[in-house]
């Protein structure tokens, strides 16, 4: 959404705009635990950037430059992994070819994130 | 019994109730999570047992921590006076290591109120809370309480006087905050860890008061 008195100012730049109720803070479960695979993407992010992959600025680019609506129709946990994933690249890490190949072959594996990650 | 499902009232690891199975179909975007983990295992980046020491740091990692560092606080004048001085240190001495980032202590007082945000993102004092709840990282919270504190805190169930001054304090990257909550009267006679007892995660957000005894 474009600011016409900030041009500049961009969609995730959000502090004192409207908005409605704070979500879900009394409903039951709304202190879970995460998922294990968030976990991971977690850890995942930490240990990147701890090998200088890439900095939280670097993380915060890529999810910025995804826009408004990945921010409204995918998940905090699946926003990460997209820019992680983007920001290992750029470092060098791996290669898309090396991630297509790699996700063909997980997602054979099974039906369901268990069995795709079994084994590992 | 392995598969009784009475187990929903346990607390898992880091100090949540546990969700509910999660044994749906494989989505793109976890195939994408096992991909980019196994390439980097393969690749000699990292290895299995570096990702679940890191899920571990993190599991241990709960709003209990913050307790202690405000029970101290609140106990010992001369630990209460270095934390407002330089908060990453004093919680560091602690064993809750924020690295590299700026913690501040921001104090609630009879005249003052703080609370933490993160307009821009999700930025949260980790080493003391742990991983930030849904709803700080909502759209509503980080739009509103920069704009209306008064009216996102009644919605958490904290009304203030109207003399009160209510201070929101916006996180970054590089700079994170710890709200001290205002020690609740009737607790002069507590020991720390009674005192901790006290301190819950939204008191440290800004968003709650500690409990009263």
């Amino acid at each position: 959404m474009l600011d016409p008195k900030n041009p500049a100012r961009r969609w995730h730049d959000m502090g004192g705009d409207t908005a409605g109720p704070i979500p879900d803070m009394d409903a039951p479960g709304e202190d879970h635990d995460f998922s294990l695979w968030e976990k991971r993407v977690d850890a995942l992010m930490i240990i990147g950037s701890a090998k200088g992959y890439f900095t939280v600025d670097g993380l915060r680019r890529v999810l910025e430059d995804m826009g408004e609506d990945a921010f409204e129709k995918m998940t905090y946990y699946e926003r990460w992994i997209a820019s992680i994933n983007q920001n290992l690249i750029e470092g060098g890490a791996y290669t898309t070819a090396d991630l297509a190949e790699k996700m063909a072959e997980v997602s054979a594996r099974g039906k369901t994130y268990g069995d795709a990650s079994a084994g590992s | 019994m392995p598969h009784d499902h009475h187990d929903h009232d346990h607390l898992s690891p880091s100090g949540h109730p546990y969700r509910a199975d999660d044994d749906t179909d494989l989505s793109y975007w976890q195939t994408m999570e096992i991909a980019v983990r196994e390439l980097l295992v393969e690749k000699g980046i990292t290895t299995p047992a570096e990702v679940a020491d890191q899920i571990e740091t993190m599991d241990a990692r709960t709003p209990s921590n913050g307790a202690k560092v405000v029970a101290r606080a609140w106990s010992d004048p001369e630990y209460h006076a270095a934390l407002m001085k330089d908060a990453s240190a004093a919680t560091r001495e602690m064993g809750f290591d924020i690295g590299p980032l700026k913690l501040i202590a921001v104090e609630n007082t009879d005249d003052t109120h703080n609370m933490i945000v993160c307009t821009l993102c999700s930025c949260y004092p980790r080493n003391l809370l742990g991983l930030p709840p849904d709803w700080y990282k909502s759209r509503a919270y980080r739009s509103r309480t920069v704009r209306e504190p008064r009216s996102v805190l009644a919605e958490f169930g904290v009304t203030l006087p109207e003399n009160t001054t209510v201070r929101v304090h916006d996180s970054t990257a590089d700079m994170r905050y710890i709200v001290i909550p205002k020690r609740p009267q009737g607790t002069e006679n507590m020991s720390e860890d009674e005192l901790a007892a006290l301190v819950t995660r939204d008191s440290m957000i800004g968003t709650g008061v500690a409990k009263t005894p």
